[in-house]
């Protein structure tokens, strides 16, 4: 521990921050880490209201007078501060959910509320950079597509590690522990259309979730240079069916020009064949709607970049979107900002889409015929959907949603996956 | 690795798959709500949950706070790998409300012979035996 560790544990910067000194501390315990190392950036998660525990927990950083000691940014609240008309459920919980929104932003963070900060330039950090990352897709990106380095922190250690500015020496903050030890193969039988789908790669990120747990897997097969929206899909789906902190896309994600390079020129543990019947498995559970037609379709999740909006405004083409349907689409209020002064958002709200800020429809009450179906391009949002808000899911590609939302019924396209 | 002030004794509850707090337990009820997990509207409330790991969200500590504070919390969990999401939710827990819910790393092999239903009695020095 440093002089300053020791301080900020005696309480001689406050209470909030020997607070947050006592979770980074006991955070070293659980994993075991010798020394402390300053992070550079933090982006906190703990701004979504889950009940009055996170507010009693920030209201003991507000009263302690808790400070951010590196810049941070914020994922997202319970509620669109910028449209709370949106807003569909009950009135106290998202009082609740304003306030503490607020609270976290009164520490002197960044009120981004995007669940992709890695979309905002000026807050990316660099290759090799430490931080202190919270939000599973976050986590996952940062390491993965930017090769910054981050461990899984969780709501209150998050926060913790901006206040102080340390976190404990271990993980993911150490190059041996980002070597992969999976390598998963895409099989011969998968055909060369769906390889470059973006369809795929949600799909395939729910797959690797489930075979790598909280291993590091590196996945073989795929062309070259995929874009940072898939492989946002990708990491956003195997966060949600297992703990994945961090992969690599062999010639696409920075420390795997090579799959020698990804695996730090040893051996695997486990080389496995992901084959077309299992991803055609995993695509059919993602959806859950037995009924027929379709109430909704909600993309975004996570938000959606400067370029998915640009696509899902030329996929749309000038059609509408049909009456009986509900089409929402959820971004980072600085992304909303850009894609405004380029004509893109007005595109899209003359197409009748909704545009929705700060939060995300599946953790908030956005939808209004939430029951379903309701049609999402997202293996995250398809995931956690159905327990947290009740929906009944169809999952399919960004084309097919757009399609389908213009249609008002589901419409498939099934070449990608040889026809079924 | 998982301290308690005052031994704990409760029934297991072995699930066959990690369960990931956030998306998966509704913390005002106590229930399993993960559609995808095989044992879907099982209560952990009071139980000395057994699970391979923590999985998926990093919102599952503040769920683990919210369940101690609405009483719906397990009493334990005991899991064959180190989780840091479940260890500090715990910590928060018990500093904002005085009730710990041990978070405790076992062998593997010693988790795997934990029989669904057991009683179990966790010890003030982290020690876990079957009755």
């Amino acid at each position: 521990m440093s002089s300053r560790d020791r301080e900020l544990l005696d309480g001689t910067h406050g209470d909030g921050a020997a607070f947050a000194m006592r979770l980074v501390v006991r955070a070293a315990e659980v994993t075991r880490a010798r020394q402390f190392i300053d992070v550079t950036r933090a982006h906190v998660d703990s701004c979504l209201y889950h009940g009055e525990a996170t507010l009693d927990f920030v209201e003991r950083l507000t009263d302690g007078h808790a400070r951010v000691s590196v810049p941070t940014t914020l994922n997202v609240g319970a509620v669109d501060l910028l449209h709370p008309e949106l807003f569909r459920g009950d009135p106290r919980v998202a009082d609740r959910g304003r306030l503490l929104m607020d609270r976290y932003r009164a520490f002197g963070a960044r009120p981004t509320f995007t669940c992709a900060p890695y979309q905002l330039a000026d807050v990316r950090p660099s290759l090799g950079e430490q931080v202190a990352w919270g939000e599973s897709n976050a986590i996952a990106f940062c390491n993965s597509v930017l090769g910054a380095r981050t461990n899984r922190y969780g709501d209150f250690l998050d926060i913790a590690a901006a206040i102080t500015g340390r976190v404990p020496e271990a993980g993911l903050h150490l190059t041996e522990a980002r070597r992969a030890t999976l390598v998963l193969r895409l099989a011969d039988d998968v055909p060369n259309a769906l390889r470059d789908a973006d369809v795929l790669f949600p799909v395939l990120g729910i797959a690797l979730g489930r075979r790598a747990g909280a291993a590091v897997a590196a996945v073989d097969g795929l062309a070259a240079k995929q874009s940072e929206d898939r492989l946002k899909a990708l990491g956003a789906a195997a966060a949600s069916s297992g703990s994945v902190a961090m992969f690599h896309v062999v010639g696409s994600t920075p420390e795997a020009p090579t799959l020698d390079e990804a695996l730090q020129h040893r051996a695997p543990e486990r080389v496995e064949l992901i084959r077309l019947a299992e991803l055609r498995a995993v695509r059919d559970e993602l959806s859950t709607a037995s009924e027929e037609g379709l109430a909704a379709v909600s993309l975004g999740t996570p938000h959606a970049s400067l370029s998915e909006l640009e696509r899902y405004a030329a996929m749309l083409g000038g059609r509408r979107v049909h009456r009986d349907v509900e089409c929402l689409i959820s971004t980072g209020r600085d992304v909303m900002a850009e894609a405004s002064a380029q004509g893109t958002i007005g595109r899209l709200r003359e197409a009748g889409v909704e545009l929705v800020v700060d939060t995300c429809s599946y953790i908030t009450p956005l939808l209004r015929k939430a029951a379903g179906p309701v049609m999402t391009d997202s293996g995250k949002w398809a995931y956690y959907a159905p327990g947290n808000i009740g929906a009944t899911v169809v999952f399919g590609s960004p084309a097919e949603c757009i399609h389908s939302a213009v249609a008002g019924r589901v419409v498939r396209d099934m070449r990608p996956w040889g026809g079924a | 690795m998982g301290r308690s002030m005052t031994e704990i004794r409760a029934r297991a509850l072995v699930l066959d798959e990690g369960l990931s707090l956030w998306g998966g337990m509704d913390p005002s009820s106590g229930e399993i709500i993960d559609v995808h997990h095989p044992q879907l509207g099982a209560f952990l409330t009071g139980r000395i949950v057994v699970m391979p790991s923590g999985r998926g969200s990093s919102s599952s500590a503040s769920v683990l706070a919210e369940a101690v504070r609405a009483g719906t919390a397990p009493a334990a969990i005991l899991l064959a790998e180190s989780d840091l999401i479940l260890s500090i939710g715990a910590t928060v827990a018990e500093e904002l409300y005085g009730v710990a819910v041990p978070v405790i790393e076992l062998p593997p092999d010693e988790l795997a012979a934990i029989p669904d239903g057991a009683p179990l009695r966790i010890g003030t020095d982290g020690s876990v035996r079957q009755e």
